[in-house]
């Protein structure tokens, strides 16, 4: 009910998998305080803490020292090869769709251009365009393939 | 018996636009249960009449008739219909119970193979990352269900529309959306007309989560943007669009699906048939009638062979 603090109710395994993904989609090694700051700053930063050295004790990510504290990354481990190989045999079904319901689905080129202008009539400050950040992260990919 | 049997057979061609009609009416987590009901109940109907012809068949053999205990064969009043209809009704079930349990094997396979793939991870919480370029994102059911992404698809969106992925496809796995799924494609296996239904049961279950994962939220707005973004991340990304499974006329799954979320009344959801609130009833008492017909079809069938054997083995009808 209340808007202050919805992340101090969410199970610990949510919180794990969100501050997980903030370091995935970061450049670069995160220090505690800049998780916290990419989070929105909806976690304390002793929480924050906790989580990180909790995922660095399971193995999940890495951790260098950086300043008076540690920065982290997530590990691109050398499973990832098998995980691969899993991966495109995976794909290699001709249809997934009985065993997974996939987040993203196709689109067709009207649905691209309706999509677009649905999203920009939704954000029309354009703060954070649905274009732009899909566009940024992936330079060039912006005209028609 | 030879009349009431075939309408197993025939009742999906007017059941399944019906069906398609009253879920594209309802809200979604209602048509995903309709759908999906309707399928399993559609299916398990023919599945019953085409047995049911089998074995009717089978009784005017005369070794099969003694197998029986009957005293004599089958009077084969109708055997011009039965006795061929018999050998292609027994084909079509043997087929059937072969691609079932083909598909069912095949979907175990399919999970076995992702969940091999995402063990391979670290996890933290629910949540497995690929280290993928690729924009990707799946629920993974089992115990415990996990979240399966790519880092390109987290790289793609900012940490709020994260978090509206992440409620999506933690929807999927609470509401265990892959067997209605499931229950679709292996009644689709049964009988070629419910193909049909696979199509809206699987945006209905999209929007069944679309919506949960709103609330959870609390924005409708980000959870439509994380959604337009990562189609686009997606498609952008892909070396060429997919081959879409449905040529969509119209638009697509995906800005209905954003649409809705961001239009006012849900407008998207409810594109004809909801100015006449008596309409929807009437679909849905059509709709009724079609599953009702069909599995009356199907008792009445087996109730006519049950006496006519009991005839045939001698006891008096009607005791």
């Amino acid at each position: 009910m209340s808007e202050t603090s919805p992340a101090a109710r969410r199970p610990a395994g949510e919180l794990e998998a969100s501050v997980l993904a903030a370091l995935w989609a970061a450049d670069g090694p995160l220090t505690p305080a800049e998780v916290q700051s990419e989070l929105g700053g909806r976690l304390a930063r002793t929480t924050v803490t906790t989580i990180l050295s909790r995922l660095h004790d399971k193995g999940a990510v890495s951790r260098s020292r950086a300043g008076r504290g540690f920065a982290y990354s997530p590990i691109h481990d050398s499973a990832g090869l098998t995980a691969r190989r899993m991966r495109s045999e995976l794909d290699k079904q001709d249809d997934r769709t009985t065993a997974l319901a996939r987040f993203v689905s196709e689109l067709t080129s009207e649905d691209e251009q309706l999509l677009r202008s649905l999203l920009d009539e939704a954000d029309p400050a354009g703060t954070q365009g649905a274009a732009g950040t899909v566009d940024g992260r992936h330079p060039g990919s912006g005209t028609t393939p | 018996m030879i009349f009431a049997v075939w309408l197993p057979l025939v009742m999906p061609l007017l059941a399944v636009p019906t069906a398609r009609r009253l879920a594209a009416s309802l809200p979604p987590r209602a048509a995903a249960w309709l759908l999906a009901g309707c399928a399993a109940a559609l299916a398990a109907c023919t599945a019953a009449a085409l047995g049911l012809l089998t074995v009717a068949g089978a009784l005017r053999l005369p070794p099969v008739a003694a197998f029986g205990h009957l005293e004599r064969a089958l009077p084969g009043g109708d055997a011009v219909v039965a006795v061929p209809a018999a050998p292609v009704a027994g084909a079509l079930l043997a087929c059937c119970a072969f691609a079932v349990a083909r598909r069912a094997l095949r979907h175990r396979a399919e999970l076995r193979a992702a969940r091999r793939a995402a063990d391979a991870h670290g996890l933290a919480g629910d949540l497995c990352v690929l280290p993928e370029a690729a924009p990707d994102a799946y629920a993974l059911p089992g115990r415990p269900g996990r979240v399966v992404v790519t880092a390109g698809m987290l790289r793609a969106l900012p940490p709020a529309e994260r978090e509206a992925l992440f409620a999506h496809e933690r929807a999927h796995l609470a509401g265990r959306h892959h067997l209605f799924l499931l229950a679709a494609e292996l009644a689709a296996v049964c009988h070629p007309l419910l193909r049909e239904l696979r199509s809206p049961l699987a945006y209905a279950l999209e929007r069944w989560a679309d919506e949960s994962a709103a609330a959870r939220v609390g924005d409708r707005q980000v959870t439509a943007r994380a959604i337009g973004r990562a189609a686009l991340a997606a498609r952008t990304h892909a070396a060429a669009p997919r081959p879409s499974a449905a040529p969509a006329a119209t638009t697509g799954p995906v800005p209905r699906r954003v649409a809705a979320l961001l239009g006012s009344d849900r407008a998207a959801d409810r594109p004809r048939g909801r100015s006449l609130p008596g309409g929807r009833r009437l679909i849905a008492a059509a709709l009724l009638a079609c599953v009702t017909f069909s599995a009356a079809g199907a008792v009445d069938a087996a109730a006519d062979l049950h006496q006519t054997v009991e005839t045939a083995q001698g006891e008096q009808p009607g005791r």
